[in-house]
């Protein structure tokens, strides 16, 4: 919700240096003065009518909100509530965020499990290969994480994350004072912000593949593993574990 | 063989679509529950206290004047439609007068002539609105804490209350309109850059941007920085302010009233 406030992006540490917005979704009135949506990605516009910029709301009536109503929450406009949604989530994700890291660095789960080993890295073409093709590792291999996903996990945890959180601070005036010129980083607030936006999205993207592997490579059993602890190997099963039939 | 499959992708997409149709409608429920909320604002608490821990004392980041935006983004009034104010602008704010009164040994009244022979503090600083945008602008004003200096405070005044002579609608459905209101702690008022500004970028204040007088109190949102302020009031409370909470936007839309975030 907070983003349809102001629903452009911008590079830098200012909006209004009168350069071009990164992603700007905003309304106009067409020939027959129906509303069209529009969003913008670094000058080439795209027209988004019904999802960006204009879209129903639940009570059918066509509204100009940049993000529509059933992807926002709260799915009406309030800055304040949407504000008060974010922040409580935010202290969630840096308190579960900091035991974590706290947990895979002692436990050795990092080095054990996470980190690539030499074999791994040589295994990145054959994984990417067998990624394409939804195939899964059988046996004893299912038991560990493949290099793709390594990677992936890593790139979450040690670049998404943190870039998303020291960006979120980079937003906030206070914080910017505790050790003036810290958010040029960023190259600014604006850039922060920017980045912040778009660094969601990633991590929204990876929940997507993650789930999407996970039920296609037998959701049950890694449901209960992971609960558990107990992975059931399927070990003389020729078919494709998981795989929708022809 | 299409058909089955092509049923199932129909059954699946509908099925995502139900179920985050349920997932946000229940978060709206939730939202507009009167218990949720309060476990949600913990958050803004959790910051609050994390700030006051840290300290307040120090400065906003400042730029040089090559950062200056070309225009500085006019936001909530940016002409009020008071005939008293607008007599105001055709005369220049020659009459315009500062009240500082509530809590105070001294009470006064300055002209802007007079304010304007204060000791004066030039800023380059960003405005950072709630809705999310910055604007980067150069202010010349008056330091809040020198106007306190000469009111002198009395041991009891806890809060500074800006009255403006711009309004907005009242928000109940009635067409009234509330002149708009806001307020800091005595820890911003007194910082170096909460400064109470008659120019930028060198100019006297635009009206859009406030004229003749707006706050600034770097290190807060936008809303904090009340504009065309005609009154200072120092309080013990908010209480008898608006409805309690502090501010116009604070009272209407529930923003938060320390707008350090």
């Amino acid at each position: 919700m907070i983003f349809n406030a102001h629903p452009s992006l911008d590079w830098g540490r200012q909006s209004y240096s009168g350069r071009a917005s990164v992603l700007s979704i905003g309304s106009h009135q067409g020939v027959n003065r129906q509303w069209i949506g529009t969003a913008t990605l670094w000058g080439h516009e795209f027209t988004t009518t019904g999802f960006l910029g204009v879209s129903t709301d639940s009570n059918g009536v066509i509204s100009r909100v940049a993000f529509p109503s059933w992807l926002t929450i709260p799915s009406t406009y309030s800055l304040a509530d949407g504000r008060l949604w974010h922040f409580f989530f935010a202290w969630l994700l840096v308190i579960n965020g900091g035991l974590y890291l706290l947990h895979v660095t002692r436990s050795r789960h990092l080095s054990q499990d996470l980190w690539p080993s030499a074999a791994d890295w040589r295994a990145i073409p054959r994984s990417i290969v067998d990624h394409m093709k939804f195939k899964h590792p059988q046996g004893e291999a299912a038991k560990h994480y493949n290099v793709l996903q390594k990677l992936a996990y890593l790139s979450v945890i040690f670049v998404l994350l943190p870039i998303i959180i020291l960006a979120g601070w980079a937003m906030s005036p206070w914080l910017n004072s505790l050790w003036p010129g810290w958010v040029e980083v960023f190259g600014g607030r604006q850039s922060a912000r920017t980045m912040h936006f778009f660094v969601a999205w990633l991590i929204v993207l990876f929940v997507f593949i993650h789930v999407f592997e996970v039920i296609i490579s037998g959701v049950w059993n890694h449901l209960r593993s992971m609960i558990t602890g107990n992975y059931r190997i399927i070990a003389a099963k020729t078919t494709r574990v998981g795989h929708e039939g022809p | 063989m299409r058909d089955p499959d092509l049923s199932r992708r129909k059954v699946m997409r509908a099925a995502l679509a139900g179920l985050s149709a349920w997932l946000f409608a229940g978060c709206d429920r939730l939202n507009n529950s009167s218990w949720f909320p309060r476990i949600l604002e913990s958050g803004e608490t959790l910051s609050k206290s994390v700030h006051k821990l840290i300290g307040r004392r120090a400065m906003a980041q400042e730029f040089s004047d090559a950062d200056i935006s070309p225009r500085f983004r006019g936001n909530g009034n940016t002409n009020p439609d008071d005939a008293n104010y607008q007599s105001h602008v055709r005369e220049r704010f020659t009459q315009w007068v500062l009240v500082i009164d509530g809590l105070v040994e001294n009470p006064i009244k300055l002209t802007l002539e007079e304010l304007k022979a204060m000791p004066a503090r030039t800023q380059v600083t960003r405005h950072d609105c709630v809705e999310g945008w910055s604007a980067i602008g150069k202010w010349t004003g008056v330091p809040l804490s020198q106007v306190l200096m000469r009111a002198r405070p009395t041991s009891g005044a806890r809060y500074v209350v800006f009255h403006c002579a711009d309004a907005f609608p009242s928000g109940d459905d009635s067409d009234e309109s509330i002149p708009y209101y806001e307020s800091i702690d005595m820890d911003d008022a007194y910082h170096a850059q909460t400064i109470i500004a008659y120019e930028l970028n060198g100019e006297s204040l635009p009206v859009a941007n406030g004229a003749p007088l707006r706050l600034r109190v770097e290190r807060q949102l936008g809303y904090k920085h009340a504009k065309y302020i005609m009154r200072v009031e120092l309080v013990h409370t908010l209480e008898g302010i608006g409805e309690g909470k502090g501010g116009y936007w604070e009272d209407r839309a529930g923003y938060q009233w320390y707008a350090g975030i």
